[in-house]
């Protein structure tokens, strides 16, 4: 079992014959995810990668079946590829593309939930259900098997925290990569209960980031609602106030969105915080072995 | 990106949402031509940087005469100006703003912001202006009255209404508030704002509505569709190493510890410097260049930090994904022949071909290179070389 995505999954992908599409789409077929064609308009007939192309995303679902699209286009038309994908039926769209204005972002999000697609990023890793299916720009061998869900609003510290967590002898359910920006698709506390709910996942490791609120409404939702063992690490204790760390989301405003007061937050509602990254893999192993 | 109180009050004026009269100048003379230009017997000189708090650091005064309008502004220019918002090196005047005296009657906040949990644009509005809306968020929260204005339906009249009878408006005040706001509303989402303060807005004696003070700030992804807005920057308010990050598409932050960091990730870098504070250290900077880390912007990295002259050691830990570790290794050490690296440079590569980049960086055999073997390793040596311990 999983979260969201498996073996079965049907991926589409938008900007399918572009640069850092066709790079990544190569990884994911190699990797065994079923991506059934892409999304180019005007170079719709043509095959590529040995799949067909299409002008459209209404097309491509009609002609393929695929649920799932992973969006790689330009940041000045990521929102209209994403709203593309939310009109023609798509059940989950993954927004790898970095620099999506926030306006557009708001925009598209809006239309999504209206027409029910969940939506993960933009700005973001993407998806990856361990040794079955991989929707995004992730390094694929460092998601081991096993039974740990990862939610995560950095890449690389995704992998690190994978990593950490296989030298454990332990592995991967689901991997999430949410993105760091203001606005984002799928988030904390939609994802926790997806992993409370998989039976295959015992465990779930959270990492967080100064900036927004997310990770408090979390710690509020896990205290009710999740039994599954939780542990979080939250990036940017040393971080200065008011300064964007790299991340457009990852900014201390006003005071509000410190580290400090994410992880008080998240220990209170019985979180296993850790203070140091290198500590996460062993956490987790310690939570599982009570 | 930021921008100064003058373009704001350009861009107002633009929308229509009213402002007083003035003008911008980069000398005493210049000031005094603005001055008598705006006519009337008093001026305000405001100095123009990046900060609020102006005002208690002495970067907006009263003048009544033409004579003193000059003379303050020269008094002005060149001054380096402290606020809570400069940090303790502040920031240097290099122009000031002239405007005409007005006749303030009270003084309110009004600003906007995106709110992330609502997703939508908020307008917040207070009775206490000209105080910091922190504080005011801090001590007395209900004296903030907000409203999210959901983008699909835009400003309408109810959401005017809200925060003016929140405010205790008058009747014959409602409908110049509800305007100004009105307008207010379309400047941040026609401009891609992510940031307006009008502190004060201020009600004249005649009834008017006028932004005494504007704050802007923009979303820098939607800075594409807007090369007015950002033929606004100003550099001279920004770090320079910040600014030569940029330009690589690199992003630094500087710090002030001894401990410089090297990472790929944004998330990785913050973790990198917490981990380096974790095990008694402070980290110098936050650096992250980029999922992909070739040896280009690994030189450019060094030179990044070695900018910093408190630097006593440097952390490199890069997490390499599709991009392998033992290619980062031979970026690494050509970027040190590009780069003199004169202190200890701990390297810490995990992930694809972590053991063959090991082995790289051994058969190298450069002292100043010395490899960790995880993160924890890293950390605690590049803390210990900062203290001149390894």
């Amino acid at each position: 079992m999983s979260i969201l995505v498996n073996k079965d999954t049907k991926v589409i992908v938008q900007g399918f014959t572009g640069k850092e599409g066709t790079f990544h789409s190569q990884q994911c077929i190699e990797y065994g995810t079923q991506i059934v064609g892409g999304v180019t308009p005007g170079k719709g007939g043509q095959t590529h990668l040995d799949r067909p192309v299409f002008n459209t995303v209404q097309e491509a679902v009609d002609a393929t079946g695929a649920t799932v699209s992973m969006i790689f286009v330009p940041p000045a038309f990521t929102a209209d590829a994403v709203m593309e994908a939310a009109d023609a039926g798509i059940e989950l769209a993954v927004i790898i593309t970095e620099g999506a204005p926030v306006k557009d972002m708001m925009y598209a999000k809006m239309y999504a939930t209206k027409k029910g697609m969940k939506t993960i990023g933009p700005n973001c890793p993407g998806i990856i259900t361990a040794e079955e299916c991989k929707i995004g720009i992730m390094p694929g061998f460092i998601f081991k098997k096993g039974n740990v869900g990862l939610i995560s609003k950095s890449g690389t510290l995704t992998y690190e925290a994978s990593n950490q967590v296989v030298k454990e002898g332990l592995g991967i359910t689901t991997a999430v990569g949410i993105g760091g920006d203001p606005i984002i698709g799928l988030s904390y506390k939609q994802l926790l209960p997806l992993f409370e709910a998989d039976p295959e996942t015992e465990a779930i490791v959270m990492i967080g980031e100064i900036g927004g609120t997310l990770e408090i409404e979390a710690a509020e939702f896990i205290k009710e609602n999740i039994t599954k063992p939780v542990v979080a690490f939250i990036a940017g204790q040393t971080a200065p106030k008011g300064k964007r760390m790299g991340h457009a989301g990852a900014i201390i405003s006003g005071g509000q969105g410190t580290a400090q007061e994410k992880m008080e937050a998240l220990a209170a509602a019985g979180v296993h915080v850790v203070k140091s990254p290198a500590d996460i893999g062993k956490t987790v192993a310690k939570a599982l072995n009570k | 990106m930021n921008i100064h109180e003058y373009q704001a009050k350009e861009i107002f004026r633009s929308y229509g949402v009213p402002v007083p009269r003035g003008g911008v100048a980069f000398s005493g003379p210049e000031a005094r031509k603005v001055a008598e230009e705006l006519g009337g017997d008093l001026w305000v000189v405001k100095a123009q940087i990046h900060a609020g708090g102006r005002g208690k650091a002495g970067g907006v005064k009263l003048a009544r005469s033409l004579d003193e309008v000059e003379k303050i502004a020269e008094e002005m220019l060149g001054m380096t100006l402290v606020t809570h918002q400069t940090g303790p090196e502040g920031k240097k005047v290099e122009k000031v703003y002239i405007e005409e005296g007005a006749d303030i009657q009270k003084e309110y906040y009004l600003g906007m912001v995106l709110d992330r949990s609502s997703e939508m644009p908020v307008m917040m509005a207070s009775t206490e202006g000209g105080m910091e809306i922190e504080e005011v968020a801090a001590k007395t929260p209900e004296k903030i009255i907000k409203v999210a204005i959901d983008p699909t339906i835009g400003f309408q009249g109810f959401h005017g209404r809200k925060l003016a009878f929140g405010l205790g408006l008058a009747k014959e005040e409602m409908k110049p508030f509800i305007q100004f706001a009105q307008a207010l509303y379309k400047v941040y989402m026609d401009k891609d704002a992510n940031l307006i303060e009008i502190n004060p807005l201020i009600k004249t004696g005649s009834g008017e509505f006028l932004a005494l003070d504007a704050k802007m700030g923009f979303d820098d992804n939607a800075l594409f569709r807007h090369p007015d807005i950002a033929e606004m920057r100003d550099l001279s308010e920004e770090d320079p190493i910040e600014v030569e990050a940029a330009k690589y598409g690199l992003s630094y932050v500087n710090l002030d510890g001894n401990v410089g960091c090297m990472v790929n990730g944004a998330g990785l870098a913050m973790a990198t410097m917490d981990i380096i504070k974790h095990e008694g250290g402070e980290p110098a900077n936050f650096l992250d260049v980029g999922g992909g880390a070739n040896p280009e912007t690994v030189a450019k990295g060094f030179e990044l930090i070695l900018q910093d002259e408190n630097v006593k050691s440097i952390f490199v830990n890069i997490f390499g994904g599709i991009v392998r570790c033992d290619r980062i290794a031979n970026g690494i050490l050509q970027a040190t022949q590009q780069v003199e690296v004169s202190v200890p440079v701990i390297v810490r590569l995990d992930g694809t071909n972590a053991d063959e980049a090991a082995e790289i960086l051994k058969n190298a055999n450069i002292k100043n290179i010395i490899p960790a073997t995880d993160l924890a390793d890293g950390a605690k040596k590049a803390v210990a070389a900062a203290k001149g311990e390894l």
